[in-house]
């Protein structure tokens, strides 16, 4: 069963006792273990394989060099033969034979290092693969503590105050009034500062003569008078 | 790993700061695990809780009882709630025990304005939710 659906079940199961944990701390460690165990066999898996790459190098070089031995002689042997010196062609010969064999078993070592640095790299690409799963398992497990042990902290700390008692709609209420009062001391402010700079005009106006000052009352006056007459 | 004494600090600075528009408190919670409980000015009834582990930051504020939803609601709510989801930035709807709650999750190497800006979000995203939610309140 994977972390995320044992996660799943331990939370669905609800009815915890208090302080009783989602996340069973032995299981935590056994996970950490198994984390530095993949982590140590990783380690080692890669020296393994530089290893091996630099002996597959190794075994491949020698076997090109006595490839090479191996033309050469067959190149003094032909000479010798041509020379009519079948002695030393002989000798050579069994030169060649030994380079061979030699060669033979570069090639087979070459091989073997080759098989092995396959083994190697599916061994690497495996376990970086499970040590991945269980890195991002753990976390999903501290994560569920950590989420669990910070709400033990917040309800109770918080379980006796007064916002906790508030339901959202109430809360969302009061917020709301707070931005609807803050709004209203806004506009209220911008109307005032108006009202300010509305007055100020005005007192410049009536200096500059621009504005009668009694203007308006004499206007109605006028205008009862006529209504009168 | 965050140092949260730390980011308490820093955070509570940064909550001050007039110009930032953004003025908040913050409390550490003591327990198992630390915890900071971060007051916004104008928004106190709505909290935000961070608290941090290895690899992130968590910030979450508690929206609303399963109790205080409408029984015959559960189920349209719970898929208004996945529908929406992703539209909500930086935030998503969870639930933990009984608690509908709207969160945020931050990489441990975010910065102290990533956080903050996390917060702000965070924040004004819980308000919309729950205006957004509220048919479906008792």
């Amino acid at each position: 069963m994977s972390i995320f659906t044992k996660i799943i079940t331990a939370i669905r199961g609800g009815a915890r006792e208090v302080g009783e944990s989602i996340v069973d701390a032995n299981s935590v460690r056994i996970f950490e273990q198994e984390i530095k165990d993949a982590e140590a066999a990783l380690d080692k898996a890669k020296r393994d394989l530089t290893e091996v790459l630099a002996k597959e190098m190794q075994a491949g070089r020698k076997a090109e060099q006595l490839k090479e031995d191996v033309k050469k002689h067959e190149g003094y042997a032909s000479e010798a033969l041509d020379k009519g010196n079948e002695e030393l062609a002989l000798e050579v010969a069994q030169k060649i034979a030994e380079l061979q064999g030699e060669l033979a078993v570069q090639v087979k070592a070459q091989a073997t290092f080759s098989a092995h640095i396959d083994r190697l790299k599916g061994l690497i690409k495996q376990t970086s693969k499970t040590l991945a799963d269980y890195e991002r398992q753990l976390v999903m497990v501290k994560t569920t503590d950590t989420v669990q042990k910070a709400t033990q902290a917040i309800t109770s700390n918080y379980a006796s105050g007064a916002s906790s008692l508030l339901t959202a709609k109430e809360s969302l209420d009061r917020i709301k009034q707070k931005q609807q009062d803050f709004d209203d001391r806004m506009e209220a402010g911008e109307a005032l500062q108006g009202e300010f700079d509305g007055a100020d005009l005005d007192k410049k106006l009536r200096e500059a003569g621009i504005v009668d000052d009694g203007s308006a009352a004499k206007d109605i006056l006028a205008k009862l008078k006529e209504k009168k007459g | 790993m965050v140092d949260m004494n730390k980011l308490a600090g820093e955070l509570a600075e940064k909550g001050k700061d007039i110009e930032s528009g953004f003025l908040f408190e913050v409390n550490p919670i003591p327990g198992e695990v630390e915890v900071l409980q971060i007051i916004i000015e104008d928004r106190e009834e709505l909290p935000i809780f961070v608290s941090t582990s290895e690899e992130q930051i968590l910030c979450i504020t508690y929206l609303f009882k399963e109790g205080e939803v409408k029984t015959e609601s559960f189920d349209e709510m719970n898929k208004a709630m996945l529908l929406t989801n992703i539209s909500m930035p930086l935030s998503s709807f969870a639930k933990i025990d009984d608690q509908y709650v709207i969160y945020g999750a931050l990489s441990v190497n975010s910065s102290l304005s990533d956080v903050v800006h996390e917060l702000e979000i965070l924040s004004g995203n819980a308000i919309d939710a729950i205006d957004a939610m509220t048919n479906y309140l008792k």
